[in-house]
């Protein structure tokens, strides 16, 4: 349920800013109160009798009212910024270091690493170590997106041809969601991304794991459905290395199987939405940029087969 | 002329429409690889008058601004240049048309290939795409409507854009 | 007659031009000379500011309408996850067109309708001034609306928010025609309120009537002295903005293109620089809409005049200091973050300070009345300070990068706009109507009117605070059922009906109470300002004689105000011109009378505007008509020069004594 959330942190960014939520909260429910009341117990004296107005001793409430109010403002300040210092002070050494590229309307993923093989594409899905720090470098491929994980941390915009940065550090592991926030578009409302944080000898066989090429497929079937891949409109856009399909501009799907949704975490990644997904894409995400593919039934079947062992 | 001036501003509204509607929801038939386009005027018996079949998206602002983006994602810039401007491939943007103007003869260069060089990528992709490639072809030369064909680019500018190009008047070659 | 200081015989109350029967023959002759122009074409060519502000008021009100339709329509959409009511298309164009109506066809111009209307009355003007001008910018504002909502209705409804973000919004992203026509809807939408923004300050600074020097200003006209000078000041920004942006889509300049040296932050900050003090444009009239509506039901003055007043400057002042709080998310340096947060909440400390002054007149009143006005401007410290202290929150960095672009801010702008400007908007009209009608509108339907639009407005925007909380994007058209915010969603949605329903019957009330309501007279309320010393509605030279001044409530010390101004001319539309800051008698004026090229430059106007969307040549040719049309306004007529005015006003005898000591 919390999956989503800022009052549910579970990063100590995320922690910093839900305290500061607290702290602010209550100060304003309070500050609210009291002019409420004090508004409604004006409303009462000035129904009830005329008063002897004394204008310099009014006006001297007045000042002692603001004066009161510029001293609640001044202390927010004081914990605004000290929150945004501890922020910065979170320690980034020894972190991992993940590019994250904003398209319309989808995440492409890219684990950084100096050796070129070892590098690690995925889309919509990012896997991190809990309790190690985790730099993101954010571009964005076409218009504004923003990043948001509320468990973890605020937000940070991907504009073209700026390069900004995103420190989180998730301090428990669990599976969070989330979203763009700067509005993109036509399907701004689906593109969201799931971040699965878990231990690091987990994490550390997840990366080895999606650094391998696709399996080769062994059922006939499932041979059949890497040659429609190959040879229809799926490698016209799509990525699966291991195989012919080698076009970088959707979501890469050499480990597609592993992934618990699709779409840009729109629908669960089960057999069956995998099918209306292909079949009629426009369907479930109306605009987004795949096509309806137009394959037959037998080499749908066969694709899904295919697509299966992607793990 | 009363009339005259409805007729029009009825036109005119309805080229609006026209121009704004996003066919998301393409029926998925027409995604179906099979297309009614003739791909050779070469037939048995008496000549016979091909009719000339539109893009859907021939005054169509979404459609052609996918084409743009689909001919760069597709890599046909890779032959035809950047903007269509030419390279190894010939150029799209100028008054020539080696293989036909007419958007059904666009289809079939796409869908079918031509000899000297252009693959076939009717196996590759929906008719959808390559009715929305036909009309961005033919805002390169300033066929189709000007305040339908695609802006600029977000990118280095080495051209100037569709929605700017005059319109070129179709001259039949045959060859480069 | 005694003598004056410059030696010119100056006036008495016991001047002849004061007599009862010597009046009535000044106002026979007023009659004849301000008359209404009339028929269709007297309709087209109308300058009056009271007909004008009537139109802009209303006119405005049709566009909130519709507004308030595609809300509606949005909230339908939310109601439930995963609804398929509207598309994503769809849903684009009608939130973006929402909010582009609510801030630049609602709530701008109709604050400005209501000063047109009533600033001169409070000043004790017989016009404002450039009343030609205020027709233009009245048929700008009106062919900008149907610009906009004809493109709505085809298809061409801008998509991309009403910020209109580059790269989305332009030349490569934004497809078609739709953000062009955001872009031209902003152009004629700020023609409109800068030639307002220009007559309204000249009213005030120029127009006063004598005695009613700086310090004796009603606070309304002052809140919209300074909101104009805000206008003046901020409209330029997002004019300039929006014209590159159409310069980008159409003759690809690289304003906004990364790739050849522009920049998409250009973009923001250019629009925030505009769009910040915007959000006090529409704020700050309401403040002065409060004052005099607080004033006069407690019957007595706001505490703290001189406090109040430097407030409102100091609160315009500041507003243009913090737009960069909209862009914490941009990835921001943070020393200049920490400046703009430390300048956004300490933007709240004035208007803190005129939130005490009123809760310190409440206290004080000497005749506390709730009526319906008086609720909607006692809801404003209910209401908009839960904006005003999220306001707070999102100033500050952290959090702001937590909730941004969340409904968490979708709630805290509508409890700042709605609670902060629409309820002292609606509290203002009921307020004023019997001035603009001669009628007073049903209390009972208003109260009711009233307890429905605070239940209903709370609950539909207090729960988007928690959906904000829980991770609910702004501007999505639709969420998965496995987010579990289709509960608060459906009380969101409930809400916006009762809210809908409570702004059906305060229309009701409007149009029942023109024929039915109970008959005003001059002063229903018993205002201190000189809107209450004329007729209900008041004629078309709003005074005779015209009213001066004596103090800061005129009508509530009529005791101590000079006589009034004599020696105007009633066979021509002359005014009195005072100075600036003491509103001794200067000059006077003669004020253009009904013109049709008002309306014919606005038409050329418009064309120009539309075409310049399809064809840039559009500007050229388009600007000729332009052109042509403002010789024709502009052509000088025979008559006196207005240099011989101003002679004959040194040696003529305007106005009585006390004026000039």
């Amino acid at each position: 349920m919390h999956i989503q959330s800022v009052l549910h942190p579970a990063g100590i960014e995320a922690a910093l800013v839900s305290r500061l939520w607290w702290v602010m909260f209550w100060t304003c429910a309070v500050v609210w109160v009291a002019v409420a009341g004090a508004m409604l117990f004006a409303i009462r004296r000035g129904r009830t009798r005329v008063a002897p107005a004394n204008e310099r001793s009014v006006f001297r409430n007045v000042l002692v009212a603001a004066g009161i109010s510029l001293v609640a403002l001044v202390w927010l300040l004081f914990e605004s910024v000290l929150t945004g210092r501890a922020q910065e002070n979170v320690s980034t050494k020894d972190s991992l270091h993940i590019q994250v590229t904003g398209y319309q309307w989808w995440w492409d993923v890219q684990y950084e690493n100096p050796v070129p093989s070892l590098q690690v594409t995925a889309a919509n899905e990012i896997h991190i170590p809990v309790g190690r720090a985790v730099v993101v470098d954010l571009f964005a491929g076409d218009v504004i997106h923003s990043l948001w994980i509320p468990n973890l941390q605020g937000k940070i915009d991907l504009i073209p041809g700026r390069h900004n940065t995103l420190t989180l550090r998730a301090d428990a592991p669990g599976i969070y969601r989330g979203q763009c926030a700067e509005y993109c578009g036509a399907q701004h409302a689906h593109m969201a991304l799931v971040v699965v944080a878990e231990p690091a000898e987990q994490f550390e066989r997840w990366l080895s794991a999606n650094r391998a090429p696709a399996p080769a497929p062994v059922t006939p079937s499932q041979v059949r459905g890497k040659e429609v891949v190959e040879r229809g409109p799926c490698a016209m856009c799509h990525n699966i290395t291991g195989s012919l399909a080698s076009a970088r501009t959707a979501p890469d799907l050499t480990h597609i199987a592993s992934r618990s949704t699709i779409g840009a975490a729109t629908v669960p990644n089960t057999r069956g939405y995998l099918a209306g997904w292909i079949l009629d894409p426009q369907h479930i995400k109306p605009g987004n940029r795949m096509p309806p593919t137009g394959l037959s039934d037998e080499e749908l079947q066969a694709v899904l087969d295919y697509l299966e062992t992607l793990k | 002329m009363r009339h005259a001036v409805v007729i029009l501003v009825v036109a005119a509204l309805a080229g609006a429409c026209e121009r704004e509607t996003r066919r998301y929801q393409e029926l998925p038939a027409a995604a179906n690889r099979e297309t009614g386009v003739r791909l050779t005027t070469l037939q048995p018996g008496a000549p016979q008058q091909s009719e000339t079949v539109q893009s859907p998206y021939q005054n169509n602002a979404w459609g052609m601004s996918e084409g743009k983006r689909l001919f760069a994602a597709y890599n046909c810039t890779g032959c035809h240049g950047v903007n269509g401007g030419g390279a190894i491939g010939p150029a799209l943007k100028d008054d020539k048309w080696i293989y036909g103007s007419q958007p059904d003869q666009i289809y079939s260069t796409i869908s079918q290939g031509r000899p000297d060089g252009m693959p076939s990528f009717g196996g590759h992709l929906p008719a959808q795409q390559i009715w929305m490639l036909v009309a961005y072809v033919q805002s390169m030369s300033g066929i189709t409507p000007k305040d339908a064909a695609p802006s600029r680019n977000d990118d280095q500018m080495n051209a100037i854009p569709e929605s700017r190009t005059g319109f070129l008047p179709p001259i039949q070659t045959g060859h480069r | 007659m005694s003598e004056g200081l410059t030696g010119v015989p100056l006036l008495t109350d016991q001047d002849e031009r004061l007599t009862s029967d010597f009046l009535e023959g000044e106002e026979r002759k007023l009659r004849d000379t301000w008359k209404y122009a009339e028929g269709f074409f007297g309709w087209c060519a109308e300058t009056d500011h009271k007909r004008i502000g009537r139109r802009f008021v209303i006119t405005a009100f049709v566009w909130f309408a519709m507004a308030g339709v595609l809300a509606a329509l949005m909230r339908i959409q939310l109601s439930r996850p995963e609804n398929t009511f509207l598309g994503p298309d769809l849903y684009n164009q009608i939130f973006t067109t929402h909010g582009t109506t609510m801030m630049f066809l609602f709530a701008v111009p109709v604050w400005l309708g209501l000063a047109i209307y009533m600033v001169p009355l409070q000043v004790g003007a017989r016009s404002i001034c450039f009343p030609r001008l205020v027709a233009y910018a009245y048929w700008m504002f009106l062919f900008g609306g149907i610009f906009l909502y004809t493109n709505f209705f085809l298809n061409t409804g801008p998509d991309v928010g009403w910020f209109s973000y580059p790269p989305l919004a332009g030349a490569e992203y934004g497809i078609g025609k739709r953000p062009d026509v955001w872009a031209q809807l902003i152009t004629f939408s700020e023609v409109s309120s800068l030639a307002t923004a220009t007559a309204i300050v000249c009213t005030v600074l120029k127009l006063r009537t004598p005695g009613m020097s700086l310090n004796r200003i009603p606070l309304f006209v002052w809140s919209m002295l300074v909101v104009s000078a805000m206008i003046i000041f901020a409209m330029p920004a997002v004019m300039v903005s929006s014209t590159c942006l159409i310069l980008d889509r159409l003759v690809s300049t690289h304003f906004f293109n990364q790739a050849e040296g522009g920049d998409p932050l250009l973009w923001q900050h250019l629009f925030w620089f505009f769009g910040h003090p915007e959000v006090y444009i529409i704020f700050l009239p309401a403040l002065g809409a409060l004052s005099e509506i607080i004033s006069t039901f407690t019957g007595r003055p706001v505490v703290g005049y001189v406090s109040m007043i430097l407030s409102l400057i100091a609160t315009a002042f500041i507003g243009f200091g913090v737009w960069v709080h909209h862009m914490f998310a941009t990835g921001l340096p943070q020393l200049g973050q920490s400046f703009f947060t430390a300048a956004s909440i300490m933007i709240v400390a004035p208007t803190s300070v005129q939130i005490f002054n009123w809760i310190a007149t409440v206290w004080t009143a000497r005749r506390l009345r709730l009526t319906t006005p008086m609720l909607y401007a006692l809801s404003f410290f209910f209401i908009f300070i839960i904006g005003g202290l999220t306001g707070v929150m999102l100033a500050a960095v952290p959090l702001d990068r937590q909730v941004h672009d969340t409904f968490f801010v979708v709630a805290h702008f509508h409890y700042v706009l709605i609670g902060g400007s629409v309820f002292p908007l609606l509290g203002a009209v009921t307020f004023w109507y019997p001035k603009l009608t001669g009628r007073l509108m049903s209390e009972g339907l208003g109260k009711l009117a009233y307890w429905l639009l605070f239940v209903g407005f709370n609950l539909t925007f207090f729960p988007m605070h928690l959906l904000g909380l829980a991770g609910m994007p702004r501007r999505v058209y639709t969420y998965p059922a496995s987010m579990g915010w289709g509960g608060l969603n459906m009380l969101a949605s409930l809400g916006a009906a009762v809210m809908a329903l409570s702004l059906l019957i305060y229309l009701v009330n409007v149009v029942v109470s023109l024929r039915s309501g109970a008959l005003a007279g001059n002063n229903p309320w018993g205002v201190a300002t000189l809107d209450g010393a004329t007729a209900s509605p008041p004629p078309a030279y709003n005074f005779v004689p015209s009213p001066t001044v004596g103090s800061r409530e005129p009508l509530w010390h009529s005791e101590i105000s000079p006589p009034p101004v004599v020696g105007l001319s009633a066979a021509k539309r002359e005014v009195l011109v005072t100075r600036v800051l003491d509103a001794e008698p200067d000059h006077r004026y003669e004020m253009p009378g009904p013109s049709i090229w008002p309306l014919v430059s606005a038409i050329a106007t418009s064309v120009m505007f539309v075409w310049s969307i399809f064809n840039p040549w559009g500007v050229v040719w388009g600007s000729i008509p332009i052109t042509a049309a403002l010789v024709l306004w502009f052509w000088p007529k025979r008559g006196v020069p207005p240099a011989r005015l101003a002679a004959d006003a040194a040696a003529g005898h305007l106005t009585p004594r006390e004026m000039v000591s």
